[in-house]
């Protein structure tokens, strides 16, 4: 089985992964191969987005896909959302806020994928929720395009205010 | 109950009481709504998990499992595995060192934390459908699953009970519940069912569940020698771990560390050394290197049990203005040929409601399947779906409200025991429940409401779960800097237990928050047990608490001892910890802890309490209660359940933190959800295995499922516990299932009796 | 998983028909699907193509209708404008299904290729014909309270998971591929199989053959349509029963009328028998409830399943009855 070497561009950081099985996902490789481990394993199947990272700007599962697949593109993770500073992204804070968690785990999947789906909303992207014109966030619009992000301490409501304050900003 | 039991009850009965906690009224910090301490940290993904340690050198380990319930491996064939580049090691039961069975968990006393009693790759024998029987070390994480999915085991199988139906017949009392009776009395009440204006009698079945923590379990192992181990696991029970993985392993119990300050949602699930632990670390030893195991979701379904499925009777009979005459709770639940679990599904009824007579009780029946264990809420959140579902129907049969019935039932002591309540609010809860829901504005009639092509329903069920209080050991510690910290091996799995602590140990010590730490979640601190039963905030407190006044004590006697201290004619009654010192508790006068120990020369003073066992227990009947309301549409072709609303009121002592105690609440309402509307741990009754080990195909709620969920609390401290609390992890599952289940009987007018309630069942 | 060997077809299809037919291997797009499979060990291809750099991510208008290129993404497809004003069932069908970031990773041609998610099938210590022809069906008598009810065979009763499929089903789409020996069209309603005797052959694509794009035909256009799907969630889980219906009224009669159900069979079943019943007829709830009967008369569920089959009609009734009523 060939090895490849080849770049990842993560966070506006240039990463290079020398030798690397074709298997490792784009998840491992950001996780074990970069060693940030803020993007999380809950299912490695999709069916979780523990591990929901933007890739030119838009969010996705990265354990469904191999990381060479993402040679060149554009990766950001949740430790690419705060500003060189360290001062919090808005949703950061409105989630430490309103509570938008409670063991954490699956937090950098839901604020990755709230930065995602804040693009898509104000794109004009629509949701099956939608009918005809995209409705207000607030409601079954917000829940249904946050609904492949499982929390199991059931943060869901917090979640919901914090995302909207962001947005409201 | 033990005879021993009855006689230590009975002495307890007449011993005074403690005078109730002076921080109970105390609200600096106490009761207010601080934000987690450790929230930026897990916004930003700085927060550092089992899974996310940095080990140089490691190593990577996987599992195979087996594919029957029972039998012997007759052959089992790793040389494909081994074949494969960068696999270093393949254990099978053919060259795996020996390891010692663990003691299993326990009551809760011990620190004890085994989950099954079966032999792990030490035997050709296999006792459920994915047991562990290969365990593969690999330079990568791709090279050991790849491996580990080219292990191929032929078997014999041998004739076993896999189907929890087929089992019902063969239940078996056990001798005791969680050190409770397993069968209460009172009175003929078959003759109280039989002369009655109206009775039930319906049976329900709940499906067995899975944690699912979104973090699967996950470990890394490091030895250093023979007889050090260091290992970075997901428990909920760090102490246990360390005892329990000592024992596999012959070691000194201090020899274990287990790390664990962040963990990813417990529920239960982690409260036990389940086998992967004990094989990471063996994998680490066999190999020389530190070993990451981090399980796939499908291997923690394999081989970390969940709730047992249940079959209960429930039968109440009531006179026309509805007091209870007879009641009848009683069924079975499962657990594993190589476990003893047998879930307290019929406690909740024997603490709720007054009853001319009663026969409440269970048994227990052994299957082939991977071992049960708690859940968040054992027994009582599958217990309230019978019990209140029940009552719910007799409200119908007497045309009675049933927020009504179960006031008319309230109890003024605990009706099987009859201890008086420690603090019990029921009516308060329920009012306030039916104020913030609009309860009165609902229609008694079922089916009677619609909205286009759905039915709308409201229903109403009580919650309630056991105040519990462990043994726990904390250090405390106030340094010359003016700084303060508390040590116990306790967890933080989200509950807030850091922040709460840190918030209790700056009230009580009269410091601000920023010059307090609590330190958890590694078992070489202070012993504390399982995060478990609602217990640890309670348990911890108490222990913070007389380890506090330890500490508060040696200081003290350093200012007695000092002739310029204006302490030294202060006895410990006549001072209060506050403005960061030691003060009068009258005049006010008084010093800082810097100022006492920098004139003393110390750098600090510190000292470690373990708390009693908990008497008060014994003397008073301790329990949190729910008021849980919710609203439901259902579809009238499809039979699609949408919750649109929920309201549930809490009657749980005084809340320290209002913020991190309503995303409690909600959290346990909303697993409470997924239990009544779609979780299903489906095993193949066949053959004992899981058919969905998976996210994608066990429902768990996602964010359209759930509605807006108000919370209130009466917020009443109970004068019998450290801070006036009450834990509050699993009240708020409790009752959830029923309330659902009677609003969808008030909707449509079926009675769903068997979870979880899908669409099939109302079309 | 298994090792395999990876080689990026970024040029033309052509190209990544080239490589596969050295390498003996399987075309890799959003991986949304063949990634977890690999990782179950159930697909274990020596080699994979990733095409999901091929020029083919584009939608365009082509003779009234629209071609879909391949490599579109779904959530891309839902979004497009052209999709949402000429095709909503399309756009509504993909947006309920899976997640946004699967739907961000997830291709046109990779949503045709998704396979069953029967429990029998995932599980490779059980037995299924699908995945090892031959060994036996235990989904039969296991839990298939999510399976088929129509089309099934002895020896499969899986579904196909795709809500997609399901519009393209009812509008008429046509798939195009290039392969080793050239391009060729393949009308949607042929290009999945039912499970016959060979449930392990999922389409009529040949050895090497790639999808290239998914023409949507003028004559689907502008149809009123809904897509309704039932499922155990209120979102993110697959369909118990799906409908996917068009329906156009003229002169109180109904002229055009489309009719697809998703999570019923081996393939987007199209609802031949309904439409014949109604092509001409009046759009009245009794007419459409007796058509929808008539469709799920064939129905062979087991005793898990028979619930879908009542399912079934009601939501097609409904569905037509909603557009009789509001959109045609």
């Amino acid at each position: 089985m060939p090895l490849h070497t080849f770049q990842l561009q993560i966070n506006g950081d240039t990463r290079t992964l020398s030798n690397l099985d074709p298997r490792v996902s784009l998840l491992d490789a950001i996780r074990d191969h970069c060693g940030l481990t803020g993007a999380k394993k809950g299912c490695n199947q999709g069916a979780c987005g523990a591990c929901t990272v933007l890739v030119d700007g838009e969010r996705i599962n990265s354990c469904l896909t191999l990381a060479l697949q993402y040679e060149g593109r554009d990766i950001r993770t949740i430790e690419g959302l705060a500003e060189a500073d360290g001062s919090l992204h808005p949703l950061q804070k409105a989630f430490v806020e309103h509570d938008g968690f409670q063991c954490g785990f699956c937090t950098p999947g839901q604020i990755c994928s709230a930065v995602g789906m804040l693009a898509e909303y104000k794109a004009g992207a629509p949701s099956a929720v939608t009918d005809g014109e995209v409705g207000e966030l607030a409601g079954a619009e917000l829940q249904e395009r946050m609904s492949g992000n499982l929390c199991r301490c059931g943060a869901y409501v917090g979640i919901r205010e914090a995302i909207l304050e962001a947005a409201a900003q | 109950m033990s005879i021993l039991n009855k006689v230590i009850r009975s002495v307890v009965q007449v011993m005074p009481d403690q005078a109730p906690d002076e921080l109970i009224a105390s609200n600096r910090y106490l009761g207010r709504s601080i934000n987690r301490l450790n929230g930026p940290d897990k916004v930003t993904g700085k927060a550092t998990f089992t899974a996310d340690y940095p080990v140089a050198n490691l190593a990577h380990a996987a599992l195979a499992y087996s594919t029957i319930a029972k039998g012997r491996i007759t052959s089992i064939d790793t040389k494909a595995a081994e074949a494969l580049p960068g696999v270093i090691l393949v254990l099978t039961h053919e060259n795996a060192p020996e390891m010692k069975v663990p003691k299993e968990f326990g009551d809760g006393s011990s620190n004890d934390a085994g989950t099954t009693q079966a032999k792990i790759l030490n035997t050709d024998h296999v006792s459920w459908n994915g047991q562990p029987i290969a365990l593969v070390v690999a330079e990568t994480p791709e090279q050991a699953e790849a491996a580990a999915a080219r292990i191929h085991a032929t078997y014999e199988k041998e004739d076993c009970v896999t189907s929890f139906e087929a089992a019902i017949g063969d239940a078996k009392q056990p001798k005791a519940i969680m050190g409770e009776d397993p069968e209460v009395t009172r009175g003929d009440v078959e003759q109280a069912l039989s002369q009655s204006a109206a009775r039930i009698d319906l049976t329900f079945t709940t499906p067995p569940h899975n944690h699912n923590a979104i973090e699967p379990h996950a470990c890394i192992a490091q030895w250093d020698g023979k007889d050090d181990l260091t290992l970075y696991d997901t428990s909920q029970f760090t102490a246990g771990v360390a005892t329990t993985i000592a024992q596999v392993f012959g070691l000194k119990a201090d020899h274990v560390r287990v790390v664990a300050p962040y963990v990813g949602g417990g529920f239960g699930g982690k409260g036990g050394a389940w086998p992967y632990i004990q094989l990471c670390a063996l994998a680490a030893r066999e190999t020389g290197r530190p070993v990451r195991l981090a399980m796939t979701r499908e291997g923690v379904f394999r081989i970390v049990g969940g709730r047992t499925p249940s079959q209960q009777r429930v039968a109440i009979s009531a006179d026309d203005a509805g007091k209870f005459l007879g009641f009848v709770h009683e069924g079975v639940t499962a657990q594993s040929t190589h476990n003893h679990f047998p879930e307290q599904f019929s406690f909740p009824p024997r603490h709720l409601y007054s009853m001319e007579a009663y026969r409440i009780g269970q048994k227990v029946t052994d299957l082939s399947r991977v071992a049960n264990t708690f859940m968040r809420a054992p027994g009582e959140s599958i217990g309230t779906f019978a019990v209140e579902s029940g009552i719910d129907a007799l409200a119908y049969e007497l045309k009675m409200c049933p927020v009504a019935l179960r006031m008319r039932n309230e109890p003024d002591a605990d009706p099987v025991s009859g201890s008086p309540f420690s603090s019990r609010h029921m009516r308060k809860a329920y009012e306030m429940g039916v104020e913030r829901f609009g309860w009165k504005s609902r229609p008694a009639e079922p089916r009677s409401q619609r909205d286009g092509d759905w039915w709308i329903g409201q229903g109403v069920a009580t919650g309630t779960y056991p105040v519990y209080r462990m043994v726990t050991a904390a250090r405390v510690r106030i340094s010359a800097d003016g700084t303060a910290v508390a040590q116990t091996s306790c967890q933080e799995m989200g509950m807030g237990t850091e922040t709460v602590q840190t918030q209790h140990l700056a009230e009580r010590l009269g410091l601000p928050m920023s010059k307090v730490r609590f330190e958890y979640g590694d078992s070489t601190l202070p012993y504390a047990g399982v995060a478990g039963g609602s217990s640890q905030t309670v348990s911890v407190a108490l222990a913070v608490q007389e380890a506090g006044a330890k500490v508060l004590k040696e200081l003290l006697a350093l200012a007695q001892k000092d002739e310029r201290s204006p302490l030294r004619e202060a006895n410990f009654e006549d001072v209060v910890a506050k403005d960061e010192g030691i003060f009068w508790r009258v005049s006010g006068g008084g010093e800082s802890y810097a100022a006492i120990l920098s004139r003393a020369g110390k750098d600090f003073v510190e000292a470690d309490h373990k708390t009693g066992a908990p008497m008060e227990l014994l003397k008073y009947s301790m329990h949190s209660y729910a008021a849980q309301f919710c609203e439901v549409r259902v579809h009238a072709l499809s039979g699609e359940v949408r919750v649109q609303r929920w309201v549930g009121s809490f009657d749980t002592g005084r809340i320290l933190n209002p913020k991190m105690a309503v995303s409690q609440f909600r959290g346990g309402i909303i697993m409470g959800i997924g239990m009544a509307l779609t979780e299903e741990t489906m095993f193949d009754d066949r053959t004992g295995r899981i058919m969905n080990p998976s996210l994608a195909e066990y429902h768990v709620p996602v964010q359209a499922d759930i509605p807006d969920i108000e919370v209130v609390y009466t917020n009443e401290p109970d004068p019998h516990t450290p801070l006036g609390a009450h834990g509050i992890g699993e009240i708020g599952i409790t009752g959830v299932a029923a309330a659902v289940a009677n609003a969808v009987y008030h909707a449509t007018g079926k009675r769903v009796t068997s979870l979880p309630i899908t669409l099939d069942k109302l079309m | 998983m298994n090792s395999f060997s990876y080689a990026r077809a970024s040029e033309s299809p052509d190209l990544a028909v080239a490589l596969l037919n050295e390498n003996q291997g399987r075309y890799l797009a959003g991986g949304t699907n063949l990634i977890d499979l690999m990782r179950e060990e159930i697909e274990t291809p020596a080699a994979l193509v990733d095409i999901s750099r091929l020029p083919l991510a584009q939608i365009e208008e082509r003779e009234g209708g629209l071609r879909i290129g391949a490599t579109v993404k779904n959530s891309h497809c839902a979004a497009h404008p052209l999709v949402r004003d000429r095709y909503p069932l399309l756009s509504s069908a993909i947006l309920h299904g899976a997640s946004a970031q699967l739907r961000n990773m997830a291709t046109t041609g990779g949503n045709l290729m998704q396979r069953t998610r029967c429990y029998y099938f995932y599980d490779t210590a059980s037995r299924c014909n699908k995945r090892t022809p031959g060994s036996g069906c235990d989904a039969a008598q296991g839990f298939h309270r999510i399976h088929a009810i129509l089309g099934t065979s002895p020896h499969c009763i899986a579904t196909h998971p795709s809500d997609m499929c399901v519009a393209l089903t009812a509008l008429d789409a046509t798939v195009q591929v290039t392969g080793p020996d050239g391009e060729r069209s393949i009308a949607f309603g042929d290009f999945h199989r039912l499970p016959g005797n060979t449930p392990h052959v999922e389409t009529e694509l040949r050895a090497g053959e790639l999808i290239t794009a998914v023409d949507l035909p003028a004559s689907s256009a502008n149809l009123p349509s809904i897509y309704r799907k039932v499922r155990d969630r209120a979102s993110y889980a697959f369909a118990l029963v799906s409908v996917g219906a068009a329906l156009r009224v003229e002169d109180g009669r109904i002229a055009d009328v489309r009719i697809a159900l998703g999570g019923v069979a081996h393939k987007p079943w199209r609802a031949s028998i309904a439409e014949q019943m109604l092509h001409g007829a009046e759009p009245t709830e009794a007419n459409f409830r007796q058509a929808a009967e008539a469709e799920l008369t064939p129905a062979t569920p087991g005793h898990d399943n028979a619930f879908k089959v009542e399912l079934a009609q009601r939501m097609i009734a409904s569905v037509l009855q909603e557009l009789a009523e509001v959109k045609a």
